[in-house]
């Protein structure tokens, strides 16, 4: 049997594997070193943040936290009528612990979210509890109001009790988990973010598409010119780039208001009479005009990148062997930009997708995406259980895209330079 | 039938790129059917940019280029009918060979079955049958080279032009494909208009030579006129090895003249120079001059041998003659070579008719 292969050894007797090992680990330890310190920025602030995030997303113990023996008691509860005496004594020291501690506030808040009308009747509670007696806690809660006779609002507090919940998640799909514990729609006109998703997609979509036919002449062109003006041409691509995004903005502001010198332009040349000058900005015009704009440089260079290692003799070849311009141009030339095309696509639309300071200024209340409404969680309604949750939902779709991508193309194609 | 002598012809054509330097200056070319004619000169001489006009990628600044009696100036490369090989081969990356060759017979909308036969055809002629499906990339540099001048031929153009084609191989694999190019043009026949900067490889492939400089043809002649019997002192020097002797005409009678020398003077043929007195350059191959020849020569003169190289099937031998301390013999190696040992003084001849006075420098 042949399975006997001989070790190969060095010279002085030691397994060449061994050797080689030995003598490419100090090389492995100083590589491994000089990687080390962005390794540890990027665990610090970037695997480690999306991790809180995701973790954040599906938090939910906070009420279980608040009312851990009620929850206990539950336990036992099938849900079908009023809980036993004993749920009601756990909630009522769950609360009165609570009340002490002044934190019954959050509570309140929080089975609010899950149904309304929990507010007023915790608060109701909380003042009639100081002469609440010994024993039969049942008799004497169910006395504080009505509601607290109903059924559905210790469905409700029972609903709370897992740790995890993707009810978020739901909810940035406009869907919710009814109290049969199904998932069922958000009435119409509270669908949000469904719209939201959709338009954050459309208009990523179509500056990407708008993006490439400028940004494939510029890249071209780039490409082909003579030192001279190509290196003009590239700083007049990349001029805006220099400019802070937020001046770029605002000037594109200026320009795009409804007194804004666009307007008054095709006013002046007769092309939009002076009474109904068009909304340019606030809407999803303002927004395509100025992420187009802010993003071609994105697509610009990754595309001037590959084009400028296109031989120019392959274009020639083609036209000698008989190809016209146009088939020379077809079936050479653009094949062979398709890697910047893919990369320039890819860095475009994932930009795009989670734009947020551009379509917040120019976009109005037509022209917002995704991202806005993430940021609106965390600045104003202080729910940033929710706003991850959309973050982590729009992180997915950007790798499902990186995904298709990869199955399509191919990401080895792709060349950003 | 006869063949068209002037199957390409280049009429009073001038190029300038920026309206201040000709870079062709006043070119007349004619070009026969069949002949493989080689373009060489140094870079910068304007040998590309004729290459270029005639593939229709540059137009002429003045005067007509006409192929086959049809001015072409105002035909669009791709109508031309000219096949092309160029530096980097320039073969399409994203596609197999197959489909490179395939090319120029699909936008000539050829049918698949013709396609087939000769795309085979035209691997088989440079000996890469079977290597349809592979991708350039994964050939090496001389099969990529083959793979270029199959598709140059696989539509039957009239013309190929190949721009210094093996510029990028090594020494062997270039001398094996010159081999094979000529072979491949005695067989089909085509006219090959070739640019190269490398004289060895224009002497072993052409039929004529045009030997460009300054933007003009400076000699077109067969390879052998063209090194035995160069017209001007470029050539002389640009083609193969070459003594010289700067010198005026001390006396010119019978197709022979006197050249005096800083020191001393020899017997030279006159080929640019008219009368007594024109200043010249004479120039000599290292093989026409011999060391103790049998017979008898009109120049016979000693030199003092100051370096010896020995290169395998010949040594070469620079001597101090004449007070010119380059003068390069090259001595075949044989057994008679006794005395050619640094600092000996050895006697060397050469005939008058091989010491062609040309224009001075």
């Amino acid at each position: 049997m042949s399975s006997e292969t001989k070790q190969i050894l060095t010279t002085d007797g030691i397994p060449l594997e061994v050797s080689l090992k030995k003598a490419e680990k100090k090389n492995k330890i100083k590589a491994f070193l000089l990687v080390a310190p962005l390794l540890l920025f990027l665990i610090i602030t970037y695997i480690f943040p999306i991790g809180e995030m995701l973790f954040r997303s599906v938090d939910d113990r906070m009420v279980t936290n608040m009312l851990p023996k009620t929850f206990k008691a539950m336990e036992k509860w099938d849900g079908k009528e009023l809980p036993p005496e004993e749920v009601f004594e756990a909630f009522y020291l769950d609360y009165k612990f609570l009340v002490e501690e002044k934190t019954f506030g959050k509570l309140a808040t929080q089975l609010n979210y899950e149904k309304n009308g929990f507010k007023s009747i915790l608060k109701k509670l909380q003042r009639k509890m100081k002469k609440f007696e010994q024993g039969n806690y049942k008799e004497q809660i169910m006395n504080v109001h009505k509601r607290w006779a109903n059924v559905e609002y210790w469905r409700a507090i029972k609903r709370r009790a897992p740790d995890i919940t993707y009810s978020k998640y739901l909810k940035a799909m406009d869907m919710y988990e009814n109290e049969d514990g199904k998932i069922s729609q958000v009435s119409e006109d509270r669908r949000v973010h469904r719209i939201l998703w959709l338009r954050t997609l459309e208009i990523a979509f179509f500056v990407t598409i708008l993006c490439f036919l400028m940004a494939y002449p510029i890249a071209h062109l780039l490409a082909t010119l003579p030192m001279k003006y190509s290196n003009l041409l590239m700083i007049c691509v990349l001029l805006p780039f220099w400019t802070s995004l937020l001046v770029r903005t605002a000037s594109w502001m200026i320009l795009l208001q409804q007194q804004g010198i666009v307007n008054d332009f095709f006013v002046w040349i007769g092309l939009v009479g002076e009474e109904n000058r068009p909304e340019m900005m606030y809407n999803k015009t303002g927004t395509y005009v100025a992420m187009t704009q802010i993003l071609l440089p994105f697509m610009v260079l990754p595309l001037y990148s590959v084009m400028k290692t296109i031989s120019p003799s392959l274009m020639r070849a083609g036209k000698s062997l008989g190809g016209t311009p146009f088939v020379a141009f077809w079936k050479v030339y653009f094949p062979l930009t398709i890697p910047g095309i893919g990369a320039g696509c890819l860095l475009v639309f994932i930009l795009a997708i989670g734009y947020y300071i551009t379509p917040a200024l120019v976009g109005g209340a037509s022209g917002t995406l995704i991202s806005n409404q993430i940021a609106f969680h965390m600045k104003s309604t202080l729910d940033w259980s929710f706003a991850s949750a959309m973050g982590l939902m729009l992180l997915t779709g950007v790798l499902v895209i990186y995904w298709i991508y990869n199955k399509l193309v191919g990401v080895d194609n792709i060349k950003l330079g | 039938m006869s063949k068209n002598s002037e199957f390409v012809k280049f009429d009073k054509v001038d190029k300038s790129y920026d309206g201040k330097v000709l870079v062709v200056k006043d070119l007349n070319l004619d070009i026969s059917e069949g002949e493989f004619i080689t373009m060489l000169g140094p870079s910068g001489s304007g040998k590309t940019t004729c290459l270029m006009m005639l593939a229709g990628f540059e137009t002429p600044t003045n005067g007509e280029i006409y192929l086959d009696s049809n001015p072409i100036s105002n035909i669009p490369p791709h109508k031309r009918g000219i096949g092309m090989v160029f530096q980097n081969y320039a073969l399409f990356p994203h596609m197999t060979v197959y489909e490179n060759l395939a090319f120029p017979l699909k936008v000539r909308k050829v049918s698949k079955d013709e396609i087939d036969k000769k795309v085979d055809k035209a691997l088989s002629m440079v000996s890469l049958t079977g290597f349809e499906n592979r991708m350039p990339g994964q050939l090496s540099g001389g099969q990529q080279q083959r793979v270029a001048v199959a598709r140059a031929l696989v539509f039957d153009p009239a013309v190929v032009l190949m721009d210094e084609p093996l510029g990028a191989l090594d020494k062997n694999l270039r001398e094996s494909m010159q081999y094979e190019i000529k072979h491949i043009h005695e067989s089909i026949g085509v006219t090959v208009v070739y640019v190269t900067h490398d004289q060895g490889e224009a002497l072993t492939m052409s039929n004529r030579i045009a030997v460009f400089n300054d933007g003009k043809v400076q000699q077109l002649s067969s390879p052998d006129k063209l090194y035995e019997e160069p017209v001007n002192s470029f050539v002389a020097e640009f083609i193969g090895e070459n003594n010289t002797f700067q010198g005026e005409v001390s006396d010119i009678s019978d197709g022979k003249c006197k050249v005096k020398l800083k020191e001393g003077e020899i017997v030279a043929n006159p080929i640019n120079v008219k009368s007594k007195g024109d200043k010249t350059t004479v120039s000599i191959r290292p093989e026409r001059a011999l060391i103790n020849p049998p017979q008898k020569m009109d120049n016979n003169y000693k030199g003092k041998i100051e370096e010896v190289i020995y290169h395998g099937d010949h040594t070469r031998v620079r001597l101090n003659v004449l007070g010119n301390p380059e003068f390069i013999l090259k001595v075949p190696n044989s057994s008679q070579n006794i005395d050619i040992k640094l600092g000996n003084t050895i006697n060397i001849s050469w005939n008058s008719t091989d010491a062609r006075a040309l224009d001075p420098k």
